[in-house]
């Protein structure tokens, strides 16, 4: 099962209150050296389906839409990854496995 | 006039709305975030509180609820709304209103009571205050701090639609100590302040008069009232 990781982070021009609190839970822990820390999200999402071109554009848009909000964040990537124990199955069977890595095995229906 | 306050998962100041729509001689409907059904209420308001717990964003999730597309609709119809604190976040991610909220600059979440000006006493919620006047109403929240990018903070200065601004301290980081902002036609107002917790004497923050007396909140809630008796 692909996953589907987005990451958003705040705008970089504005204050991170949560990163700022780390970065001074680092100072006086005497962990010298960080000039910064901020805090952004990361979501999963996975699908059944395969990960074609249409489903591609629908997570483009949930990202910008949905998982961030424009006016005060970015999104700062979209990443298609699949599970280590998927990777280990593909790679045991490969003969099934479609040229993007993410396709259905051979013979089954959507 | 029948004012409706719609309830989230997690709202908070629903039922104090409706005290205050009922101590301005309105009728307040209870709505319910999962209907498609405005009842033919003649304004809404968004309460404050906490729904959906702040995930994701401070009322992100609220602004896909299904009553949403109604209120989205009769917003842009002109009904006037008015969103308090997580009602203002909310119209934020509804694209209702222009800018976002924030975590407060501090860090931490504050309550106080809050002297305000009323810069703009032309919106569907102003009315019945004047220009320039200064209120006190209780603040409380976490991400009150209200930005916005400098074209568009100039634009909202220039047409007047920073409705409110903080006076003496900002609270929370807001930029140009902008405390409330409306829409262009002026009938969706958001604030972070609460105006329905300043209705009634021996609830509301304390005056030089008395303690508990202030009421400067109720001013909101009759603006609306009036302005429908106007146009009746």
């Amino acid at each position: 099962m692909p996953t589907i990781v987005v990451d958003v982070m705040p705008k970089a021009e504005l204050l991170d209150p949560q990163g700022k609190a780390v970065a001074g839970a680092l100072a006086r822990t005497g962990r010298t050296g960080f000039s910064g820390v901020r805090i952004g999200k990361r979501f999963e999402l996975t699908v059944d389906g395969p990960v074609d071109d249409a489903l591609k554009a629908s997570v483009k848009e949930i990202a910008e839409e949905i998982l961030s909000n424009g006016v005060i964040e970015d999104v700062v990537g979209i990443h298609y990854e699949v599970t280590n124990a998927e990777l280990a199955e593909e790679a045991s069977d490969a003969a099934s496995v479609t040229d993007d890595g993410f396709g259905a095995p051979a013979g089954e229906t959507h | 006039m029948r004012i409706g306050v719609i309830t989230f998962p997690g709202s908070l100041d629903d039922r104090d709305a409706q005290r205050a729509v009922r101590l301005a001689g309105a009728e307040p409907v209870a709505l319910w975030h999962g209907s498609h059904d405005l009842e033919g209420v003649d304004a809404l308001i968004l309460p404050g509180g906490f729904s959906y717990g702040d995930y994701l964003r401070c009322g992100a999730i609220a602004s896909l609820s299904p009553i949403m597309t109604e209120l989205v609709a009769a917003a842009n119809a002109g009904m006037p709304v008015l969103g308090i604190c997580n009602g203002f976040q909310m119209l934020t991610e509804a694209g209702l209103l222009e800018g976002g909220l924030i975590r407060n600059d501090h860090g931490s979440f504050i309550c106080r009571d809050q002297v305000l000006t009323v810069e703009n006493a032309s919106t569907d919620w102003t009315g019945d205050f004047e220009a320039g006047q200064q209120i006190t109403i209780p603040l409380k929240n976490g991400e009150g701090g209200f930005i916005a990018s400098d074209e568009t903070l100039d634009r909202l200065e220039g047409e007047g639609r920073v409705v409110f601004r903080y006076v003496d301290v900002n609270p929370n980081g807001s930029l140009r100590d902008i405390a409330g902002i409306s829409n262009a036609r002026g009938n969706v107002v958001g604030l972070m302040p609460h105006p329905e917790h300043a209705v009634e004497p021996g609830f509301g923050p304390d005056t030089a008069a008395a303690m508990r007396s202030g009421v400067d909140g109720l001013g909101f809630f009759t603006s609306i009232v009036k302005r429908a008796l106007v146009e009746a």
